[in-house]
């Protein structure tokens, strides 16, 4: 059994916080310089090249790409042969967002209570928690900065199984393109597709972590990524939604077996400031 | 590219069409989701607003703390359709000649713009530290308890906007995708 203490995974969750809020992964910002050079509208373009100097910016300059810092959502994978010393691993995650969003000079931007109260935390805490537990004994720790505006385009469907491939692809194309400009055009599509509602929308969100420009390992949804991308590109949106041929630079699709009477699909966007880091200790 | 300085006059925002490409100088106010509520709240109960909007232009934003020395963080626009309860009834009564935000706007939204010569700008999603670097000033005027959602005055120089929606109703969210569409 390996033992790790508390405060390094608090340490290493606040570097992390500030690495994915100053710097846009490699993946997604060489997929934008290559958007540019296909884009169609000249306005478009110039956005484009809007949101490249921007990701160059923020790291010359030291600010955070966007000023929504987002959700602090984190994907955790904890080997079973490994124990925390000093605290619980939810506890230490929260600490670490804590401190690397006041060390960052990141956005608090979560409210304690939803409906009635909406009080700023103070301190972006609670972060938002996957937790998975598997062989070995290591821990991998990723947040996935998650901006409200993309968030708010979120959607959810239970079709029926014979709609089929036909009533997936007309679902998620739809849902991007009455998005419009507000997630923050070009986004990344993540798509979930079975298990329960729950689980397909933590796949939609999980399917975002995949590196832009990679392949779905089953050719099956390889091609119907494609197929997709290839559609929600034709709906003309572009851009900021102020028209363009670039309204998606990938459809990233993560599926799991369902209930013989489900069909369930979600759709989570990420926006162009799609960030994201990993640590593994 | 037009070169335009603050106060936006509402003869000025109704020389304005859509997708004209504006440099933007001067004094605006931010207020997003929270402050419209206040601010909203009191036109509800006819009472005075706290601030004067004639003739200014609110930009929906929520920026980052400063690093110290720094002027302001990251502050890009967030997305306008929230604050659509709020907009039609706010530049009736305030005078607002301009809003910058992201993102298309309601019928009743569009409708107050085209009575009022209110103009509906739009800076880019996600480029917070590129608009940062226009920002000179920033002193928070009001609703300071609400952190990043406090009106903030802010000096700009040369802050690059898109004019999305003019006071014709002339909309680039309708009118660019349909050049762009294939199905």
């Amino acid at each position: 059994m390996r033992t790790i203490h508390f405060q390094t995974i608090v340490k290493a969750v606040n570097d992390l916080c500030i690495q994915a809020a100053y710097h846009l992964p490699a993946d997604v910002l060489s997929s934008l310089q290559k958007s540019v050079l296909t884009e169609q509208s000249s306005n478009g373009r110039k956005i484009l090249e809007q949101c490249i100097e921007n990701a160059n910016l923020a790291v010359s300059q030291h600010l955070p790409i966007c000023q929504d810092t987002g959700f602090a959502v984190f994907f955790v994978t904890m080997g079973s042969e490994l124990t925390i010393s000093g605290g619980t691993l939810i506890q230490a995650i929260n600490c670490g967002v804590q401190k690397g969003y006041r060390e960052g000079y990141l956005r608090n931007s979560i409210v304690n209570d939803p409906l009635f109260d909406r009080k700023n935390t103070g301190d972006n805490t609670p972060a938002a928690i996957t937790l998975d537990i598997v062989a070995g004994d290591k821990l991998s720790i990723t947040i996935l900065p998650k901006g409200g505006g993309c968030e708010n385009m979120s959607a959810l469907a239970m079709l029926k199984p014979s709609e089929a491939k036909a009533g997936v692809m007309d679902f998620v194309v739809n849902s991007v393109t009455r998005a419009g400009g507000n997630p923050c055009p070009p986004v990344i599509v993540g798509v979930g597709i079975g298990g329960t509602a729950d689980k397909v929308s933590c796949l939609a969100k999980k399917a975002l972590l995949r590196p832009v420009g990679s392949s779905n390992p089953d050719p099956r949804y390889d091609s119907l990524e494609k197929e997709i991308l290839d559609r929600i590109n034709m709906c003309g949106n572009g851009p900021q939604g102020l028209g363009g041929t670039t309204t998606a630079l990938a459809v990233h699709i993560e599926t799991y077996p369902c209930h013989i009477a489900s069909l369930p699909v979600a759709v989570n966007l990420n926006c162009h400031a799609a960030r994201q880091a990993t640590v593994i200790i | 590219m037009k070169q335009i300085s603050t106060p936006f006059s509402k003869d000025l925002s109704s020389t304005l069409r859509a997708g004209d490409q504006v440099l933007l100088s001067g004094t605006i106010f931010t207020a997003r989701d929270a402050a419209h509520k206040r601010l909203f709240d009191l036109m509800v109960k006819s009472e005075r607003l706290p601030i004067d909007l004639h003739n200014q232009i609110i930009y929906y934003t929520g920026p980052t703390p400063a690093h110290p020395g720094k002027v302001i963080g990251s502050a890009g626009p967030t997305t306008s359709s929230r604050m659509d309860k709020y907009t039609p009834q706010l530049i009736e009564e305030s005078g607002l000649s301009g809003i910058i935000g992201k993102g298309n706007r309601s019928d009743p939204v569009i409708e107050a713009l085209k009575k009022y010569q209110c103009t509906y700008f739009a800076a880019v999603g996600g480029a917070g530290a590129l608009l940062s670097m226009c920002i000179k000033k920033c002193e928070p005027v009001l609703y300071e308890d609400l952190g990043p959602e406090a009106i903030y005055k802010l000096g700009i120089s040369e802050f690059p906007l898109i004019v999305a929606i003019d006071c014709l109703g002339n909309n680039l969210y309708l009118q660019e995708p349909l050049k762009y569409r294939k199905q």
